[in-house]
């Protein structure tokens, strides 16, 4: 199959669960994408049903953490990529935080990460996340930008079992496969997105890395 | 969770579920959407080989499970985790307290596990004075509820949002809305501190992977990969049967496992934790990961040469989504802790026999499982096999005991058929049995039963039989005992288009009752008695063994090579067999030969037709051939909900079963039902009398017979 075949079967299958996918030819423009969209998001989505909801009294103390304004976390990106996130997010007054995600447990707006491959067969991102901020950066992001160069989309995760081999035999590993946002059908089988991590996935293909 | 120790405690648990009007409405909602959703999902797949390949891979590793849980045991610690076997539930849970204790931790976080489950680990925990929250949404509300999953995949579906509302106002201690898109972010809120609390995770796995000691976990919400990060300890429980060899069996099984499940391409999440992972919230900054797995019977399964396969399963619980008894009384009434039909199999083998003795009778052996699993499982034949293990075990009831001894001898079994029909003289009124007998009329109202014939088919042969010079085919003709005592109009029909047809047809008189009723109660010995006797009856120089009966066409098809071993003898006698439909399909008969009138008729596809004998177009052609219009039903295919024996053990379940088929009948407004299995007319055409239905039930011998021209 051709690699542009490849990257419109992963983008059908990827929209298919409802994912933002948008193409961009540089990094700088997936930054510009990300700060544009952190301006334009609610403060804190996670609210909607949340302060202004009923909670119990620990669930509401939660809603004290976020006192920071809006951030987007960012780990394990190359370091021309996070001076230009934090260049931009930074005119817009948005922080931008790499470590102590843990500081963070009531959510972050956007966690931002560059992905290791695709798999068009499903749509999947593949996320090496042995860095545990990476994981909660992608799991407290109210919304997941992940950032995928189109030449690292594969047609099966059969077709790269030996690099995912590798990976998985790292000591440690822990690697990921992301399909769309959070969801929950456990209510009457009615579809949730955002039950436990991003409410929304927004992934970004990228000509050149 | 099933705890019912007799039939009539068990059928009171049915009852309250049957006259639950929410858990119906959500059951037939998703009996409805399921089979559409895995459809599309696999729309671009060749399913069987997929199913194929799962069974394979499976096999493969439960072979040499000992092999990989010493790899899989060696890559892991070498990457420190720790790694733990625990022969059974009370082991696992010990061990899971031991840890928790040793590590100083006293609040735990789980993500969803069956296995858990399984061993009732919460309970454990809890006892030893842990704080244990479930963060599966589903297995949240049900643990606020003090209740078992009632499906493996979707614990709370019996629920509705009214219910979980409540609950969440309790747990609030606020007024929480109706709305289901709160209700879902209400739970994101509260247990997000319970992660941030918590110094223990405790996770299921859906594969452990041998070369690299890697855990697979499936999940939607992403709850794994938090209880996975945040708290300094991580214990996974998981069964042994969940070892693979390498990333791609692994890699296969999840091409299957979520499209089959819920119809998804793949889940949300799957997450690969190889190691003990960083963790900020470790002294060390490094996870305490442990690894435990579940024996709990299972390395001894893996060796018995029938039941290997139930370990195949990969917990999907497709079994249940298209079980016809599932849909009409959910989970808790169709499981202890596992549900639908593997469920049937696992509580007899996880939680002994007296949890599975009433439970594993609860199966109308209609094949939709066996015809969905993932790994290929034969769960209808696995069930028959419990209750034939439960009979060994514990002396058969004697209402079992009786008829198979009646049955390993035909002539006093014929002769108790034919005495029938004077005992039901008084009640018996134009061909039906008109007031019940009291002790059967409270649950069997629901449907008209047929009297026994005045002559049963066998006396009449004689007489019938078609004088055909030259003939194209020369068959025996199988009658079963229905057709021979209670409809010989049926076999008289065929003899009439058979013979029209130049075929010449014997009846062998030593044939008896297949066995299937036998094999159902589990009274093997008797059943492999019948088919010997059977296969003697029918050993002539035929071309072909036809049955108008789709379950004894599959029991002989299919049962005897089970019962009697794969002989080259009893696999050229079973490639003999064929349904009615099929044989006169075969005969590639001209439309003229019939009266076009173009009548509007519909199908029902007997269980053991479509899927017992992989039999769905010959009868929808013919119906065509023979000048019907066929007119689809959406349901054609499910079961009618008799099931032989199993309508007199849950009558409850059958009639409700039952009005689901004829209210879909009704909507094609065929002035017939036609089919091919006379349980399944006496059901359909019981029902469609007692209902008021204006459609005729009809076999198709007889449909076809009526139009036939020239007689």
């Amino acid at each position: 199959m051709e690699q542009s075949a490849i990257v419109a079967r992963f983008r059908a299958k990827a929209e298919a669960v409802s994912a933002v996918v948008s193409e961009v030819e540089t990094m700088a423009e997936a930054v510009a994408y990300t700060v544009d969209l952190c301006v334009h998001k609610e403060a804190c989505q996670i609210l909607v049903s949340g302060c202004d909801e009923s909670l119990s009294p620990v669930g509401r103390d939660l809603c004290g953490l976020k006192e920071w304004g809006k951030i987007i976390a960012a780990p394990g990106i190359d370091a021309a990529t996070r001076e230009l996130l934090v260049a931009r997010a930074k005119e817009n007054g948005i922080s931008v935080i790499e470590n102590g995600l843990r500081e963070h447990l009531g959510g972050v707006d956007i966690g931002f990460t560059v992905c290791q491959y695709g798999i068009a067969e499903t749509g999947t991102l593949v996320l090496d996340s042995v860095s545990e901020e990476v994981r909660l950066a992608t799991m407290l992001g109210e919304i997941h930008v992940a950032v995928l160069p189109k030449n690292r989309i594969a047609p099966t995760a059969e077709s790269i079992a030996d690099e995912l081999r590798r990976m998985l035999g790292r000591n440690p590993n822990y690697l990921a496969f992301i399909t769309g946002a959070s969801r929950t059908a456990d209510i009457e089988r009615v579809l949730a997105l955002g039950v436990h991590g991003p409410l929304e996935l927004h992934i970004l293909l990228v000509e050149e890395a | 969770m099933h705890t019912a120790k007799t039939l009539r405690d068990y059928n009171k648990d049915i009852r309250a579920a049957l006259d639950n009007a929410f858990l119906r409405e959500a059951m037939d909602k998703f009996a409805t959407a399921y089979p559409t959703g895995r459809a599309n999902a696999f729309r671009e797949y060749d399913v069987a080989a997929l199913i194929a390949k799962v069974a394979e891979v499976k096999d493969q590793g439960l072979k040499r499970l000992d092999g990989l849980f010493a790899q899989f045991k060696a890559e892991a610690e070498k990457r420190g985790v720790h790694v733990h076997l625990a022969k059974d539930a009370a082991e696992a849970n010990a061990l899971v307290t031991r840890i928790g204790k040793e590590a100083g931790c006293r609040t735990v976080v789980k993500s969803k596990s069956m296995t858990a489950e399984e061993t009732l680990l919460n309970h454990a925990l809890e006892a030893e004075g842990f704080e244990v929250t479930e963060t599966d949404l589903g297995e949240w509300i049900i643990q606020l509820r003090h209740e078992g999953p009632s499906h493996m995949v979707m614990p709370a579906i019996h629920l509705s949002r009214y219910q979980v509302a409540d609950l969440f106002s309790q747990v609030t201690r606020q007024t929480q809305p109706t709305d289901i898109q709160r209700l879902v972010k209400v739970a994101r809120r509260e247990l997000r501190p319970k992660y941030a609390a918590a110094d223990m995770g405790i996770s299921g796995a859906n594969f452990a992977i041998a070369e690299t000691g890697t855990i697979g976990i499936v999940t939607n919400e992403g709850n794994a990969r938090l209880v996975s990060t945040l708290p300094r300890v991580h214990v996974v429980l998981t069964g042994i049967d969940k070892l693979c060899a390498t990333l791609e069996d692994a890699l296969h099984i999840l091409r299957v496992l979520p499209k089959n499940a819920t119809g998804q391409a793949i889940t949300s999440y799957v997450t690969w934790i190889t190691g003990a992972n960083p963790c900020a919230a470790a002294p060390n900054g490094t996870k305490e990961m442990h690894v435990i797995f579940l024996d709990n019977g299972r390395s001894a399964l893996a060796k018995d040469p029938l039941f290997k396969q139930v370990l195949r399963c990969v917990r999907c619980g497709a079994c249940a989504n298209v079980c016809p008894v599932y849909r009409m009384v959910g989970g808790h009434a169709m499981g202890h802790i596992y549900i639908g039909a593997i469920g049937l199999i696992l509580t007899y083998f996880f939680h002994g026999k007296d949890k599975a003795k009433t439970l594993a009778q609860n199966c109308i052996n209609c094949q939709a499982c066996k015809n969905i699993c993932a790994a290929g499982i034969d769960l209808p034949l696995l069930i028959q096999e419990i209750r034939a293990r439960i009979n060994e075990e514990d002396g058969r009831p004697m209402s079992s005991a009786l008829l198979s001894m009646a049955m390993k001898n035909r002539k006093f079994f014929h002769g108790l058929l034919r005495a029938a029909k004077f005992a039901q003289k008084p009640v018996a009124e134009g061909g039906y049995i008109r007031h019940l007998p009291e002790i059967f009329a409270k649950d069997h109202g629901f449907r008209a039963l047929p009297a026994i014939a005045e002559v049963p088919f066998r006396d009449r042969f004689a007489r019938l039989r078609p004088q055909v010079e030259r003939p194209v085919k020369r068959i025996a003709l199988f009658s079963g005992c229905v057709q021979d005592f209670v409809y010989p109009e049926q076999l008289e029909a065929a003899l009439q288009v058979l013979g029209r047809l130049g075929v010449a047809v014997d009846f062998p008189m030593e044939q008896s009752c297949c066995g299937l009723p036998l094999s159902t109660m589990g009274e093997k010995a008797a059943a492999q008695d019948v088919a010997r006797q059977n296969m003697a009856a029918l050993a002539g120089d035929y071309d072909a063994i036809v049955t108008l009966c789709a379950s004894c066409a599959s029991h002989l098809a299919h049962g005897y090579g089970h019962l009697l071993g794969d002989s080259p003898e009893v696999q050229a006698f079973a490639a003999k067999v064929m349904p009615f439909s099929v044989f006169v399909s075969s005969l590639n008969v001209a439309p003229e030969r019939f009266q076009q009138t173009m009548e509007r008729a519909t199908l029902h596809a007997p269980c053991h037709l479509c899927r017992g004998m992989g039999v769905t177009e010959e009868p929808r052609q013919l119906l065509k051939t023979a000048g019907y219009e066929y007119a689809p039903a959406e349901l054609e295919q499910v079961c009618c909900g008799f099931g032989g024996t199993y309508s007199a053990k849950f009558p409850g379940v059958s009639e409700n079963i039952l009005k689901l088929k004829l209210a879909d009948v009704a909507r094609t407004h065929a002035e017939t039902l036609v089919t091919e299995c006379p349980g399944c007319v006496m059901q359909l055409r019981g029902g469609a009398i007692q209902h008021g239905h204006g459609f005729e039930v009809r076999h198709m011998a007889e449909v076809l017979a009526a139009h036939l021209k020239d007689k």
